[in-house]
């Protein structure tokens, strides 16, 4: 194929050509940084929490009033959840992951230490809230019945004993040793023993950016029954059975005290799904307008190539009569879209690489992978082909005889 | 003349249908992805309390010092975008400002009246009464309490409209009592309608939603322990229980001064570093006093109230209405071009170049019309989209008002025309005797 008569044609067409280029170019960047975003949010939104998510709900729990005795309201209400068909374990506890509010500490190796060694989400519960949630236990055990206190959202106390993480283990004490370990909790003076280590479990918050992100597997579970107006009680149902539980255990908290809200019955899934929202909703945008984006684009090149064939029909059908075959004037079309379009991929790389530097400094985006503008590049080359195929075959039908008839 | 040129400009439209389609599609989209992100980010960024925005700022105080672990929302200063309960008291009682209100969010039971009703919880606000005056909160019935009520603690409750209509079906419900978590409350005003949007006086959860359904003096809430909903944020190790909270260096309060000129400004600002210090020199903080106060607009760019992810999303489709206009360009180059032996023989007969112009000028302002209308309605479809996807909070900012509309019309026909520049100046340039040549 000779390329050198495509460019001097191109010469005489020149606005033409640098449209198309200019448009693949900016294609090219916004669709690198946009699916590079999308498959951030989607991959973000599929973090898993460390719980069994299926099978679980949650209920808001809230008295009325001033009752002296929550500790003890509080203990029935999960006796008789636990005790309703179809339960497989319930527990109280102050915060779950997923729901963007919660408690937050720091973490000392020592007492009196002024800055803190790690930040960590405060879970309160019971020996059944391991199990409850379907954490896995990797390391030590769990906590005994007899170690459980109740706690309020305002006493300030520190437990013998807590459950860590395995990130947060990691980040406490890098070598591996943290199980059996003392930790200061909380600014507190007492000393706290690490008697077990889960493989996983979020802090609630599910933000991107600062410590939201960093920290997001830093949390504890101390042993304490978290006794305050409101509460969430956790229920594990057995498979299958999570609707029917959770019409059965609202009936039945009401049945044993009416003098409360139950504000939320939801499973955590439908959590899941509202914590993600923003990000999916952002996915999907931006998979929606880069569809467009290819769309557009490739209606242009259609349109502009379609113009360029009907103005030199002329010459194509002069072409023809010198001897150039159909499958020549359809490769000139497609080798001219290709030197446009890889014009515009380069200038595009550029873009996108640029365009991602700016983002990293100015939104804390991740910085743009070059595989990523490569894969993209040769998305828009292929887009291009394929945009240029319909005109280009209209202009290999030209019939030969065009150039005998004068115009 | 106009007239004349827009008929042709149809004329000429309908000559060539799928290159007119084309570019009142690509246009169209262009409009419609951009419009739909800038209605909702001229909502993020909309002034809450028009007027008064300059006046009313938020007051910051460093009372955790240096070796703390930083600011809680993120920010390098190391300022708590909320105060202690000891800073927020103190400034209450200095009363420098014209008006001043420490506040908080909280949550209570309410249990109605007739018995066969299910209770329901209320989102409450805990200000002080300069509250209602100072952000220009409009009355339906009755007024705010009087500072005697919050000197006094008292049992005294304003209610929303909203709530109003729900529980005494919109009637006059001043002087009648409602029970919260067991306790009576005496109304003694209802608020019409005011829904600042962002809410700009405690961003802590949701930004762009409804704000309270009922509003407890601050001095009452407190003294009842009433839960804190919003964003509670210690330092260290403080003592147990309410009181022990109350003492601690937990930030929990937003307060809000209203200042009415510069000078009123100023003093606030000596003031606050004047306080700090003697903080400093009590011994309560160990730290040169650091202290910002900040208003309404300075406020919302400072806690971030648009997100960078709107941001993004914001150039995004921007950067896609350049595309669409590029390839509208390209094609209307494309049209222009292949009318050049009519515009040939026009120039022949005597049309000067300034004819050609206007001619093709309004053309493309056709083409932009239309777009704006397949835009409008696309961003209408956006928004809808908007709606579904995104949480509770942003849909609620995804409404088109007039303005916006505007925009879109303003926004498509002058891109068009932009767009349209080169083919139309191309046109102009256009060799009469060589296209009768080619005859």
């Amino acid at each position: 194929m000779q390329i050198l008569p495509i460019l001097s044609a191109m010469r005489r067409n020149k606005v033409g050509a640098v449209l198309i280029a200019l448009q693949i170019a900016v294609t090219l960047a916004i669709l690198c940084n946009g699916l590079f975003i999308v498959q951030q949010r989607l991959a973000l939104s599929h973090r898993p929490s460390g719980m069994v998510e299926t099978d679980l709900f949650a209920i808001d729990n809230e008295w009325i009033g001033d009752p002296t005795d929550v500790s003890s309201r509080i203990r029935a209400d999960l006796a008789a959840l636990r005790a309703l068909p179809g339960v497989v374990d319930a527990a109280n506890t102050d915060q779950y992951p997923l729901t963007n509010s919660g408690w937050s500490e720091g973490i000392d190796l020592k007492a009196d230490q002024q800055t803190r060694s790690a930040f960590m989400s405060l879970y309160m519960g019971d020996e059944h809230l391991i199990d409850t949630l379907g954490l896995r236990l990797v390391a030590g055990r769990n906590f005994e019945p007899s170690e459980i206190l109740d706690r309020g959202s305002t006493d300030r106390v520190q437990p013998a004993t807590i459950i860590v993480t395995r990130a947060l283990a990691d980040k406490l004490f890098p070598d591996g040793s943290a199980l059996g370990r003392s930790i200061y909790v909380e600014g507190g003076k007492q000393p706290t023993q690490i008697v077990g280590i889960v493989e996983r479990l979020q802090t609630p918050w599910t933000g991107t950016g600062g410590w939201q992100e960093k920290y997001f597997e830093f949390s504890v579970i101390e042993p304490y029954q978290f006794v305050d107006t409101g509460s969430w009680y956790l229920v594990r149902t057995k498979p299958g059975q999570l609707a029917a539980v959770m019409q059965s255990a609202s009936k039945r908290l009401l049945e044993l005290d009416r003098n409360r809200l139950l504000q939320k019955i939801e499973p955590v899934t439908d959590t899941r799904v509202s914590a993600y929202r923003d990000d999916r909703g952002l996915a999907v945008i931006l998979a929606v307008v880069c569809a467009a984006l290819v769309g557009v684009t490739a209606c242009g090149i259609v349109g502009l190539t379609s113009y360029w064939v009907s103005q030199r029909r002329r010459q194509i059908g002069i072409r023809r009569a010198l001897g150039a075959t159909r499958g020549a004037i359809l490769r000139y079309f497609q080798t001219e879209n290709l030197l446009i379009a890889t014009a515009g991929a380069l200038v595009g790389i550029g873009l996108a690489i640029a365009v991602n530097l700016w983002m990293v400094t100015s939104f804390a985006m991740p910085r743009l992978s070059p595989v990523w503008a490569v894969l993209g590049a040769l998305l828009v080359l292929v887009l291009g082909q394929l945009a240029v195929l319909w005109p280009a075959l209209r202009a290999a039908s030209v019939p030969p005889a065009l150039a005998t008839r004068s115009a | 003349m106009f007239a004349y040129y827009f008929s042709l400009a149809v004329r000429s439209l309908k000559r060539n249908v799928v290159l007119t389609v084309l570019m009142i599609v690509a246009i169209g989209v262009g409009i419609g992805a951009s419009m739909t992100t800038l209605t909702v980010f001229r909502a993020m960024g909309s002034d809450p309390i028009p007027g008064k925005s300059a006046e009313l700022f938020a007051v910051q105080i460093d009372n955790w010092g240096p070796d703390s672990s930083g600011s809680t929302n993120g920010k390098q200063d190391r300022l708590q975008n909320q105060l202690s309960y000891r800073d927020a008291m103190n400034l209450m009682q200095a009363h420098p400002a014209k008006a001043q209100s420490a506040m908080y969010a909280s949550s209570l039971a309410l249990t109605p009246a007739n018995p066969d009703l299910q209770a329901f919880r209320v989102h409450v606000r805990a200000p002080y009464t300069d509250f209602f005056a100072m952000f220009e909160v409009p009355f339906l019935y009755g007024a705010p309490w009087s500072s005697a009520d919050d000197a006094a603690h008292a049992e005294v409750v304003v209610l929303t409209r909203a709530l109003n209509d729900k529980l005494f079906s919109g009637a006059n419900s001043v002087g009648k009592s409602i029970t919260l978590d067991g306790h009576d409350y005496r109304v003694v005003g209802v608020m019409n309608d005011w829904e600042p949007i962002p809410k700009f006086y405690d961003l802590n959860d949701e930004k762009f939603s409804k704000g309270a359904d009922i509003y407890v003096p601050f001095t009452r809430a407190v003294e009842r322990h009433m839960a804190i909903e919003g964003n509670l944020n210690c330092k260290d190790n403080s003592e147990s229980g309410w009181e022990g909270r109350l003492r601690s260096e937990c930030v929990w309060v937003q307060f809000w001064a209203e200042l009415p000129t510069a000078a009123a400004a100023a003093d606030y600002r000596r003031f606050l570093q004047n306080y700090a210090a003697q903080q400093q020199a009590s011994g309560r903080f160990h730290w040169p006093p650091r202290t910002s106060i900040k208003n309404v607009r300075e406020w919302l760019a400072y806690e971030d109230v648009v997100s960078d992810e709107f941001r993004i999303l914001v150039l995004v489709s921007f950067s896609f209405l350049f595309v669409c206009l590029l390839n509208a360009m390209g094609l209307m180059l494309a049209k222009t071009m292949g009318r050049a032996r009519d515009i040939g023989v026009r120039r022949a007969l005597g049309a000067d170049r300034s004819a050609i112009f206007a001619q093709c000028l309004i053309e493309s302002g056709v083409i932009g019309l239309a777009g704006a209308v397949v835009g409008l309605l696309l961003t209408g479809l956006g928004l809808l989209g908007l709606r579904t996807m995104l949480s509770r909070d942003i849909a609620n900012l995804t409404h088109l008002d007039v303005i916006d509309v505007v925009i879109v019309i303003v926004l498509a026909v002058s891109t068009t025309l932009l767009a349209g520049l080169y083919p139309t100046w191309r046109a102009t340039h256009i060799q009469p005797a060589w296209q009768l040549k080619a005859q």
